[in-house]
């Protein structure tokens, strides 16, 4: 099985660099016949890969432990659901699936298009099959999952070797988050190759109108799902399984995924500038090409570990593949830019500070300098080392200087955006726009303060949440209001209405929603309290209105771990609230690793969140730690909202999902002119 | 240029230069030199006062929990250091005999780091174990 899914990998591989090659032929040759011909090979390199992947998936479920990547990332006596999962549990079958996910959006995009753009496809196509076919070669060539184990014997010779079991999958990946998280964030990384290729291929074939946008609006959305989704699996990841009492960090791997997250969001408000205004054009061309590298390069972090370890730049060589590719990529796009700028000209100049255009524009200038910060931050070390020849890390106080305001002025946007006109907001319109959003944000303020609450950066934050959530409501309001009365319909009806009518509006003022409540969340992190004590059975800590309550200590042995589980009887006030048993487990496969489970009680005002450390060394007292994390709660409520948004503005537009963007386009237009009118 | 596009730029410029001033104190305030064991017993002397990072492999043995705080020794290429953990966080489950870590934290005056922060990661021995068998 080994040696099919290996030659399928070739096979892809042949069949990719054929597709390019008679892509780009037929497109200069305008022979249709041979674009088809290169079509049709992208499809069945997809195909070819598709049955790739599926062997590794045998090869891992049946646990053939010849195979490196089965043994390295396998045991017998790991849960089938688990086996699946390790097909990303290392590093070689992680490419694998890269390639699979890339391999599936090249085919679907392909598909989809087959009858469509004629012109600009084979361009596509050429774009796509260089992705797939770099990451092909670093997956057949450098990394590749099918190897078999061999042992060297005394006289040099060779031989097939087969552990009697596998190393196993690590503990510390056996959680459902992180089991959906590595392929949520691959898509991610992976999707904008899509927008990108039309890009190119617009750049290419030179039709710079918005027809690329358009029909990649979707892709770009929900790749843009994928990302933030990815992120977040992580950070809850990040909280419950790890046990340190946060979920962000700034890491180097987090990091990785948020610059193209950043990077995306600008890219998503500023093409709709793109489509209403005719501006940014260079502008969209460069973002869409950042995403696109910026997803490669997150891959890059993630896999060489570049940053983490102390002296390895440039020691892996699939570093110096990487480096290259991106390096090539990015001169090409900047020639294709550069060459193709007159047509890339803007349609109208920027007419008011004070107007809906120039709140976008502070919005992608923040959204960038925020990517560009952490940018730096992460590759400083790299940095450092090859200017100053020493190594020179960032911390997190960096981070937070940097991206604390950044969030701060990006939720203030948030907000006056929408309450900005298009062009030229007059200010009668402003002080009719602002007055409820400036009362009850300062009313907010006012109440916060008084109540005791004194940290700058929480006050300021809450507030503009208040303000955002204010023009939020207004906005539904207002335009409800109109339409129930116009339809005679009832507000609720309406309300509903107006939203399907206008997805990519309403459905972004909830997205922007779910955002002003992961802002909610994030302010709490002020506010955290932990307590470290070391109890005996029947003792009890306090910590804020807790009091924890030791009542046992349970021991014991399942087939996979030993375990230790004080057991924690949780009152608030004096009344019980729950038992909470975090435990720590020492799992029995070759590398003995231990893992901390949290035991985490969770409400909407905080969390109370318990870690078992370990045992003194007389054995009678049992350390615990125990933290007090407010709000954190909305941070996942919120990252829900937000995916609901997200669905709202893709649901698909009555004609069929991708046909209609003109058509609907003009509609929304002429409705939001007509609400303005008003 | 236009009276518009003029402020937006004045605007812009304003923002980035107070986020470059954030950021340069933030810099200031969490740099930290990483290097490795045999780099950092070599450069001791320039060391003092400042926070560095520092990696090596957790010496078999050496972890002594009964110490309050905790202390263990990480050594590389021959050279070791002995680490006094005095920070807050949890230790993470990956640090254990063997394994690469990374202290956090500077050297107090009786030789003994101070680490305010560890990271580990698994020992890379049985990885390496396999990867000289790999074809």
């Amino acid at each position: 099985m080994s040696e099919f899914g290996n030659f399928c990998l070739l096979l892809a591989l042949v069949l990719s660099v054929y597709a390019l090659i008679a892509a780009i032929v037929g497109a200069v040759s305008r022979q249709h016949r041979v674009v088809r011909s290169a079509e049709r090979a992208a499809i069945a390199a997809c195909v070819s890969i598709t049955l790739a992947t599926a062997s590794m998936l045998y090869l891992l479920i049946t646990g053939d432990f010849s195979v490196s990547h089965v043994a390295t990332s396998t045991n017998r006596d790991l849960p089938i659901f688990y086996k699946i999962a390790a097909l990303w549990g290392a590093h070689d079958g992680s490419l694998l699936l890269w390639v699979f996910v890339t391999s599936i959006f090249s085919g679907a995009v392909i598909y989809q298009n087959r009858y469509r753009y004629r012109d600009m496809m084979p361009w596509v196509v050429a774009v796509l099959m260089v992705n797939l076919a770099f990451f092909l070669s670093l997956n057949f060539f450098l990394s590749n999952p099918f190897n078999q184990l061999v042992q060297i014997n005394a006289d040099g010779t060779m031989q097939k070797f087969l552990p009697a079991d596998g190393r196993g999958l690590n503990p510390l990946l056996q959680y459902w988050a992180m089991v959906i998280h590595p392929p949520i964030l691959y898509l991610g990384f992976i999707g904008f190759v899509v927008p990108f290729a039309f890009a190119a291929a617009a750049l290419i074939t030179r039709q710079l109108g918005d027809a690329w946008i358009r029909t990649t609006r979707r892709w770009t959305l929900l790749t843009w799902l994928f990302l933030g989704v990815g992120l977040i699996l992580g950070a809850k990841w990040a909280y419950v399984v790890l046990g340190w009492g946060g979920y962000w960090g700034w890491d180097p791997v987090e990091n990785s995924s948020l610059m193209p997250w950043l990077i995306a969001t600008a890219f998503l408000h500023s093409v709709i500038i793109q489509e209403r205004k005719g501006m940014l054009k260079v502008w969209n061309m460069i973002l869409v090409t950042l995403s696109y590298l910026l997803g490669v390069f997150g891959t890059f972090i993630t896999r060489s570990g570049v940053v983490s370890s102390v002296h390895t730049f440039a020691d892996s060589p699939l570093g110096t593949y990487f480096i290259l590719y991106m390096t090539l990529v990015a001169a090409a796009s900047l020639f294709l830019i550069l060459d193709r700028l007159p047509y890339l000209k803007t349609e109208r100049p920027l007419d008011s500070v004070l107007s809906r255009e120039s709140a976008f524009l502070f919005n992608n200038l923040i959204l960038v300098v925020a990517c560009f910060a952490v940018l730096w931050g992460t590759m400083f070390p790299v940095l450092s080392e090859w200017l100053r020849g020493a190594k020179i890390t960032v911390g997190p106080p960096f981070f937070n200087a940097v991206n604390i305001p950044i969030g701060m002025f990006l939720l203030f946007l948030t907000g006056v955006g929408p309450l900005f006109a298009w062009r030229k907001t007059s200010l009668e319109s402003l002080k009719k726009a602002f007055f409820w959003p400036v009362v009850l944000s300062a009313a907010a303020c006012v109440a916060l303060l008084a109540g005791g609450m004194r940290n700058f950066y929480s006050v300021i934050c809450l507030t503009l949440c208040v303000f955002v959530t204010v023009t939020i409501m207004e906005e539904f309001y207002r335009a409800t209001r109109i339409r129930a009365k116009s339809n005679g319909e009832n507000f609720l009806v309406a309300l509903v209405g107006l939203t399907l009518k206008n997805k990519r509006r309403y459905g972004g003022y909830v997205v922007h929603f779910g955002i002003v409540l992961i802002f909610i969340g994030l302010t709490g992190n002020a506010f955290n309290r932990e307590v470290d004590q070391a109890l005996a059975v029947g003792e009890e800590m306090e910590i804020g209105d807790y009091t924890l309550k030791m009542t046992d200590y349970k021991e014991g042995e399942t087939p996979t771990y030993l375990y230790g589980m004080p057991v924690l009887e949780a009152y608030k006030n004096g009344k019980l609230l729950r038992t909470m048993k975090p435990e720590k487990r020492f799992y029995k496969t070759a590398e003995q690793q231990s893992t901390t489970e949290v035991s985490l009680y969770s409400t909407p005002k905080e969390d109370l969140y318990t870690v078992y450390i370990g045992r003194s060394a007389d054995n009678r007292r049992f350390e615990i730690k125990a933290h007090v994390n407010p709000l954190v709660w909305w941070i996942w409520f919120g990252s829900a909202v937000m995916v609901f948004g997200t669905f709202i503005t893709l649901l698909p537009d009555r004609k069929g999902a991708f046909t209609t963007p003109q058509l609907s386009l003009g509609r929304n237009a002429a409705l939001e002119e007509s609400l303005k009118a008003r | 240029m236009s009276s518009p596009k003029l402020k937006f730029v004045l605007g812009g410029a304003v923002i980035v230069a107070a986020l470059i001033w954030l950021g340069f104190v933030g810099f200031q305030e969490s740099k930290a030199y990483y290097i490795t064991v045999e780099e950092f017993s070599a450069m001791q002397g320039d060391l003092q006062g400042k926070t560095v990072k520092v990696a090596g492999d957790v010496v078999a043995g050496s972890i002594d929990r009964s110490m309050s705080p905790m202390e263990f020794v990480i050594s590389n290429h021959g050279k070791s250091m002995r680490v006094r953990y005095v920070g807050k966080d949890i230790i993470p489950d990956t640090f254990r005999d063997g394994s690469m870590a990374v202290v956090e934290g500077n050297i107090s005056p009786d030789g003994v780091f101070q680490a305010r922060h560890i990271e580990a990661k698994c020992a890379s021995k049985y990885e390496a174990e396999y990867e000289k068998r790999d074809i």
